[in-house]
């Protein structure tokens, strides 16, 4: 399964651990954590940030691997780096859990999350909506007179960005999927 | 060959397969099936106690004293909330048990059902694994799995909750050797690197110090015979958590004794003075360190552990090695003799010397008396009159438990059993029944709190029942004494709700129970009172009344480093400032 296939990298426990683990800085970092799709085992890795007190950014979750049973989570979590490697230690213990790969640390990774906005509007803000909608590529996947719901794909901060403008141009509801994320290269 | 067969009688198979002998539990309407099995053979014991969690602790107690994992079964919904704490006790001191649950058929899930609690919700948390199985098809199969996580890598409780319809329906019964292994497979090898940067630290280091946890005693007897050579070979001095006691004998010429908050003056001021500082199964807990930021400033620290969350959680180490405590110690030593090692005998010295100058203040000195018993006292003898006899200790939690720990001295590891992490009230004496049901020649005693003693003592029940004579030594303060010395020295002497109030005549209570009661309270009736606990053949209950307001002593604040520690009386005038009280 490709979708399984991450490389190994520079992980915390590694010889070759350069981070400096005394900082007090607040990092972000995106965890890729693939499970064996159980019931209960999402209850075991969210039980898991809620009781030992860890951020939980944004989080998604589907299974990847029909055949093998597997899911894959995605976690975008925040911390300094001892917590940061703390988590990753916490989550490989979960015995439900096959790997852990902290996505940040191991190199370039490509980060995107799906959103769907419904703008409603008359007037000049309605066709201010989809011009600006046309710049950022996003779709129109429903209409009526009064309003649009559009679709994009995007990192975070795009997808902000977008809610942002859309924002005084009659924003009512926003749905985003969370980020799914996948290391740069093979 | 797979045979067909009920999930009910999985359960006993499967048991018998792993080799299991006692099962601590009580019975209710979800787990009847598998009663009526366990009524149908004799291969397996089955213990019934009088309260869920004293079964939880009994299979603590039968656990830690053999090395296998002990194995509970209760019914569902209140049976399985009564052995919460006990899982969560198991859990923080690393203990192999298998928790076998009752729960309502699968299709009655999820309506409120009688007895019905959603089991492994609950215990998630509380457990190292758990599960619902909804299938007979693949029950016996995750018995056997459960069986595997509770004793592989860092050992644990595991719970697996088993719906009524599913003991009742049959499939064909998966033996353990066609069992799928889960993929759950800890890593026991060190790497070769860090063995190597270890070993090149302890030739340099002048003043080392060998820091021994619960790891130790759970990696099994061997990794205490080779921590012994260890030290044999190198000369460092050896200093154990609550949970290590035993791995290092009490009369080897290496032991500084215990450490942490009432650990010996000697083993602290060592630890905080070191500049080679080895973890071996320990995980430097905040009863051991202090504060944080103070704990060993000059130190570089060596940290070998089975679990990769306890490396770097609480102090960030120079040289992690994850891996299985004894593998690791004897791929140390292959290299240590393989190179001819030779310590930094100038050094080490000077070291030695330093820490003959700590013993000397003699942090364990009380002050007796002719009156009054000194629970300290008790305990002296206690250790002097079963002192190589085939002893086995458990405690309560308290002011007892740390005096136990630091008067008793243990020889061998299994031989102490004591609620560490959750410190937990309550577990010594279904603990004590769980170690005699497993050594049923030894002499077993409880060291009791009256307080904490209380919180099971309906188990002196199971105790006469299945004739374990465990022995309870009751240092009793008639105070909740632990709580008194903080209200003491933190909350300026007001000792809210820290008495024993309205206690019960104990001989009276072990006449109750068909057990001997043995009451004490005059120093010079001691002996012969120990005496008369030990040659009794069945249980006691030693009602042993000690001074009221003795604090236990040495102690490290809340929120102190080392080097400050308490010494005694004199020494506590205003000490612990208000951020060392927030913390417990
Ligand atoms: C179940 C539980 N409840 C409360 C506590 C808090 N606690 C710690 S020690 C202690 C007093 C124990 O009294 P006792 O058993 O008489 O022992 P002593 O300290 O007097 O030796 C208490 C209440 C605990 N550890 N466990
Ligand atoms: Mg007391």
């Amino acid at each position: 399964m490709s979708a399984l296939n991450i490389k190994k990298g520079s992980t915390s426990h590694s010889a070759y651990d350069l981070r400096d683990h005394n900082a007090t800085v607040i990092e972000s970092h995106t965890l890729a954590v693939i499970v064996e799709n159980e019931p209960g085992v999402l209850a075991r890795v969210i039980g898991l940030f809620s009781g030992r007190g860890y951020n939980i950014d944004s989080l998604t979750v589907a299974e990847v691997d029909h055949t093998g049973h597997r899911s894959r989570i995605t976690i975008v979590t925040s911390g300094t780096p001892a917590v940061i490697d703390q988590i990753e230690a916490q989550l490989g213990r979960i015995v439900s859990v096959y790997e852990v790969h902290d996505l940040t640390a191991e190199g370039p990774c490509v980060q995107r999350e799906l959103a769907l906005f419904k703008v409603a509007g008359k007037g000049e803000a309605r066709i201010e909506a989809l011009r600006l909608a046309e710049i950022f590529r996003a779709n129109v996947v429903d209409s009526t007179l009064e309003s649009f719901v559009f679709e994009m794909t995007g990192t975070p901060e795009k997808i902000d960005a977008f809610a942002e403008l859309m924002r005084p141009l009659g924003l009512r509801e926003i749905a985003r999927t969370g980020v799914a994320a996948l290391s740069r290269g093979a | 060959m797979t045979k067909a067969m009920s999930g009910a009688k999985m359960v006993v198979q499967a048991l018998k397969e792993q080799g299991v002998e006692v099962v601590f539990g009580y019975p209710g309407g979800a787990v009847l099936p598998i009663y009526d099995e366990i009524f149908q053979q004799n291969d397996i014991r089955h213990i019934l106690v009088r309260h869920e969690q004293g079964a939880v602790h009994m299979a603590e107690g039968y656990a830690r004293s053999t090395g296998k994992p002990g194995v509970v079964l209760v019914t569902s919904g209140p049976g399985a909330t009564n052995a919460v704490t006990g899982l969560v006790d198991a859990l923080m001191d690393s203990i192999p048990l298998v928790v076998l649950t009752g729960q309502v058929p699968t299709f009655m899930i999820g309506t409120d059902g009688f007895q019905e609690a959603d089991t492994v919700g609950i215990t998630r948390p509380c457990t190292k694994h758990n599960w619902l199985v909804k299938d007979t098809a693949k029950l016996s199969e995750t018995i056997h799995q459960a069986f595997h996580v509770a004793t592989s890598g860092r050992p644990g409780p595991v719970l697996i909750d088993i719906p009524k319809d599913v003991q009742f329906a049959t499939a064909d019964y998966t033996p353990k050797e066609k069992t799928r292994v889960a993929h759950y497979q800890p890593r026991l090898k060190g790497d070769p690197d860090a063995i190597l940067r270890l070993v090149e630290m302890m030739e340099a280091a002048e003043r080392p110090i060998l820091y021994t946890g619960g790891g130790v005693i759970n990696s099994g007897p061997h990794a205490s015979r080779l921590l012994r050579e260890l030290a044999a070979a190198t000369d460092f001095p050896v200093t154990s958590t609550l949970m290590g006691l035993g791995a290092y004998p009490a009369s080897g010429k290496n032991w500084l004794g215990m450490l942490g908050m009432h650990g010996l003056y000697e083993a602290n001021l060592a630890m905080h003075g070191c500049d080679l500082m080895i973890n071996i199964g320990a995980r430097f807990d905040d009863r051991i360190t202090g504060r944080v930021k103070d704990f060993s400033p000059h130190s570089k620290k060596a940290h070998i552990d089975i679990d990769p969350s306890s490396i770097n959680k609480v102090i960030r180490v120079d040289v992690p090695i994850l891996g299985d405590v004894g593998q690791v110690l004897e791929d140390v030593l292959t290299l240590w003799k393989a190179r001819g090692s030779k310590v930094n005998k100038a050094g080490l010295t000077k070291w030695w010397k330093q820490i003959e100058d700590w013993r000397a203040v003699n942090c364990l000195a009380f002050k007796n008396s002719e009156k009054t018993i000194k629970p300290q006292y008790a305990l002296q003898r206690l250790e002097a009159l079963t002192k190589g006899m085939d002893r086995y200790i458990t405690t309560e939690v308290g002011q007892h438990q740390m005096w136990a720990a630091q008067f008793l001295g243990f020889e061998d590891p299994n031989r102490w059993m004591t609620s560490g992490g959750l410190g937990t009230m309550g577990y010594g004496l279904p603990a004590s029944i769980g170690v005699q049901i497993a050594h049923p020649q030894a002499l077993v005693i409880n060291v009791a709190g009256e307080a904490s003693w209380l919180m099971n003592m309906q188990e002196m029940g199971t105790a006469m029942q299945f004739r374990a004579p465990v022995k309870q030594f009751i240092l009793n303060n008639e105070r909740l004494g632990m709580v008194r010395q903080w209200q003491e020295l933190l909350h300026g002497e007001r000792y809210s709700h820290s008495w024993s109030e309205s206690l019960p005549d104990f001989v009276k209570l072990a006449e109750a129970f068909g057990c001997k009661g043995i009451k004490c309270q005059d120093p010079k009736d001691l002996d012969d009172a120990i005496m008369e606990m030990i040659r009794y053949p069945g249980p006691v209950i030693f009602d042993c009344l000690v001074e009221k307001h003795e604090n236990c002593f040495p102690m490290i604040p809340s929120g102190k480093p080392h080097n400050e520690m308490l010494l005694g009386e004199a020494d506590t005038q205003g000490v612990i400032g208000a951020k060392g009280a927030v913390l417990v």
